[in-house]
């Protein structure tokens, strides 16, 4: 804003004014450009494509099959088969309860665990001072890159032989901690834990475990609740694994809605109305916590 | 409980005492020593168990005739790899998988950059626009499959509806090779540009203002700004999208897997990709887990190329670029 600063001293103040102005429409600076007409028309399509599919779904789902068949693009007024649908969804044989529900414990104890377990190696990475702490830690930071998904097969192996194949325990287990939820609670503990904290509650008497439990995790709060969300999403979407070691059987949501195309493949009312119960937790998160996503999003790019 | 005791104090223990003082400050020096290794330990622990143990066991695994029922046979050298290397169907995948992410990738990169440009300007509601953008990303990758699957049906589809109403005529959206991954890189771009949209936005609002300012004072019109200063300093944020977009990108099987009810990429394949194919051979009719493994290794392999080749032209282009501004700012 210097050279504007400049003007509105040697022209006076409206010239400034213009002058800020023109450089916000024309020649706009970073963050501080105002946004245009065509920006709002532009990210209101973009918002559009965003929700449009969503609202697709449910309008299938409200629907049925004969009207799908005939109107390939549908009305945007939803039909009155919702309901109908969702119970049809409801008593075919793809457990859909069964499936709910342990895709909800799955997520639940995963996200618990990835907290504690990424709270409690923040903690250690960022405070504590023992041999090898930076080694280690780029050690944790490359396993990011590893691309594990590839090890299925002794991961079945190892599971067949624990017994664990068709059981949630399989799921849980190796995601109970992540490379990505220890680099996170590192970060936050680094820029804002302060040493005197930890100081204070030593000098007072407590050993490590009880500081980490009595200061640390509570400083730790903002952090690991959008560590949470984002683990929770992740289990809640997650596929392959569960597909491979859980199967039909016992299967979580996106493992049963798979089940579903497969066996109904001609009818969409019921698909998608398949698809809409699946999503809608994650829909109610997002109205909820989507802030909180955001700008986990953008603090986690940061400093990553 | 006080670790730290003043020296007066201990001078006038009693022997007991001094034994159990001497313990106290004993497990008070483990824990100091001890404990910040103990709190790491869980990930290491889960890692080598879940994670390291498998991919290493996989080559292991790789040179055995080895049978999901049957359990480990013998020992085969690289025939597996001979096997998989000369069947038609490992480098019909193996396209695909390029194919598909190439398709994906690119335009995602470079819609989020100019959306992320966009959501940079000083708007009203701004967090109302990021969340808009990033709605998709709960959508779970299963369900986007199903829903693009019909959006995308070669007859009574949406997209062919809306295509024949500007004249093109119905294309093979599932019938097609080319067709077949543009629809599914649709569904990637889908679920994650709003998400990288994000992380570059954040990385836009960390550059100084100042080189903005400096950039106005030179001259340069917006694009050059945006072509100068802000593709540059995205240089590390671009390659850390880039190659999380790499890992994932190779190794999809979500979205092909659930692009038709059976699940097999198509009546000749042509949207069948690596992983798809590495779960057909194990868990499929040959029930191989050696061959599903020696496709394992070697997808392992391209990934680690890859994630390196990305990493080196990442840093070239963008270096290049603020080279480029170097010599601009002199003019």
């Amino acid at each position: 804003m210097s050279s504007v600063g400049m003007i509105e001293q040697t022209a006076g103040k409206g010239a400034a004014r213009y002058a800020a102005r023109r450089r916000g429409n024309a020649l706009g600076v970073g963050s501080n450009r105002r946004g245009g007409w065509v920006t709002y028309t532009l990210l209101t399509i973009v918002l559009l494509i965003s929700f449009y599919p969503i609202y697709y779904t449910f309008l299938l789902a409200s629907s049925d099959a004969p009207t799908i068949a005939q109107n390939p693009i549908p009305s945007l007024i939803p039909g009155g088969n919702f309901l109908d649908n969702i119970s049809r969804v409801l008593n075919s044989d793809i457990k859909f309860w069964q499936a709910l529900w342990n895709s909800i414990v799955v997520a639940v104890v995963t996200s618990v665990s990835v907290v504690l377990f990424a709270t409690l190696a923040g903690f250690s990475f960022a405070k504590l001072r023992f041999r090898g702490r930076r080694a280690l830690l780029v050690f944790v930071i490359a396993t990011m890159a590893v691309p594990t998904q590839l090890g299925v097969v002794p991961l079945f192996i190892l599971m067949s032989e624990l017994g664990w194949t068709g059981k949630l325990i399989a799921v849980i287990v190796p995601g109970m901690v992540t490379a990505f939820g220890v680099f996170w609670m590192t970060q936050y503990f680094e820029e804002s834990l302060p040493y005197e904290l930890i100081e204070a509650a030593r000098v007072d008497g407590c050993n490590m475990i009880r500081t980490f439990w009595n200061v640390a995790l509570p400083a730790a709060k903002p952090a690991a609740a959008m560590l949470a969300l984002f683990t929770f999403v992740a289990s809640w979407t997650n596929f392959f694994w569960p597909f491979i070691v859980l199967g039909s059987s016992n299967p979580t949501l996106p493992v049963s809605l798979q089940l579903l195309q497969a066996s109904y493949f001609k009818d969409y009312s019921l698909i998608m109305a398949g698809v809409v119960l699946a999503t809608i937790p994650l829909i109610l998160l997002f109205i909820v916590a989507g802030k909180q996503l955001v700008s986990g999003i953008m603090a986690g790019a940061v400093k990553g | 409980m006080a670790v730290i005791a003043p020296e007066q104090e201990q001078q006038e223990l009693s022997p007991k005492d001094q034994r159990r003082f001497d313990r106290r400050q004993r497990l008070s020096r483990w824990d100091v020593k001890y404990s910040p290794y103990l709190y790491i330990s869980p990930f290491f622990i889960l890692f080598a168990l879940v994670g390291l143990f498998p991919l290493v066991y996989t080559s292991w695994v790789s040179l055995h005739d080895w049978n999901l029922i049957g359990g480990k046979g013998d020992f085969v050298g690289f025939e597996n790899y001979a096997t998989v290397v000369q069947q038609p169907l490992f480098w019909r995948g193996l396209r695909n998988t390029f194919s598909i992410f190439l398709l994906s990738s690119v335009p995602q990169v470079i819609i989020a950059l100019f959306l992320a440009a966009m959501l940079d300007a000083n708007l009203r509601a701004k967090t109302f626009w990021r969340m808009g953008v990033l709605l998709p990303y709960v959508v779970m990758p299963v369900a986007v499959g199903m829903i693009f699957n019909k959006v995308f049906a070669d007859q009574s589809g949406m997209a062919n509806a809306l295509l024949e109403k500007v004249g093109i005529g119905p294309i093979g959206w599932h019938s097609d090779v080319l067709a077949s991954h543009i629809a599914i890189a649709t569904m990637v771009d889908f679920r994650w540009t709003g998400y990288n949209t994000l992380i570059l936005l954040a990385a836009m609002q960390a550059i100084p203002q100042d080189l903005y300012e400096a950039a106005v004072v030179d001259g340069a019109a917006r694009w050059r700004q945006f072509r100068s200063i802000t593709i540059p300093s995205l240089r590390p944020t671009l390659i850390f999208v880039i190659i999380t977009s790499t890992i994932g990108g190779l190794q999809i099987f979500d979205e092909p897997r659930m692009f038709d009810q059976t699940g097999q990429g198509g009546s000749d394949r042509q949207w069948m990709t690596v992983t798809m194919y590495l779960y057909e051979l194990g868990w499929g009719a040959q029930k191989s887990f050696g061959r599903a493994s020696a496709v394992a290794w070697i997808l392992f392999l391209i990934i680690l190329v890859i994630g390196a080749i990305n990493f080196w032209l990442t840093r070239r282009i963008s270096g290049t670029e603020s080279s480029e501004s170097k010599k601009g700012a002199k003019r």
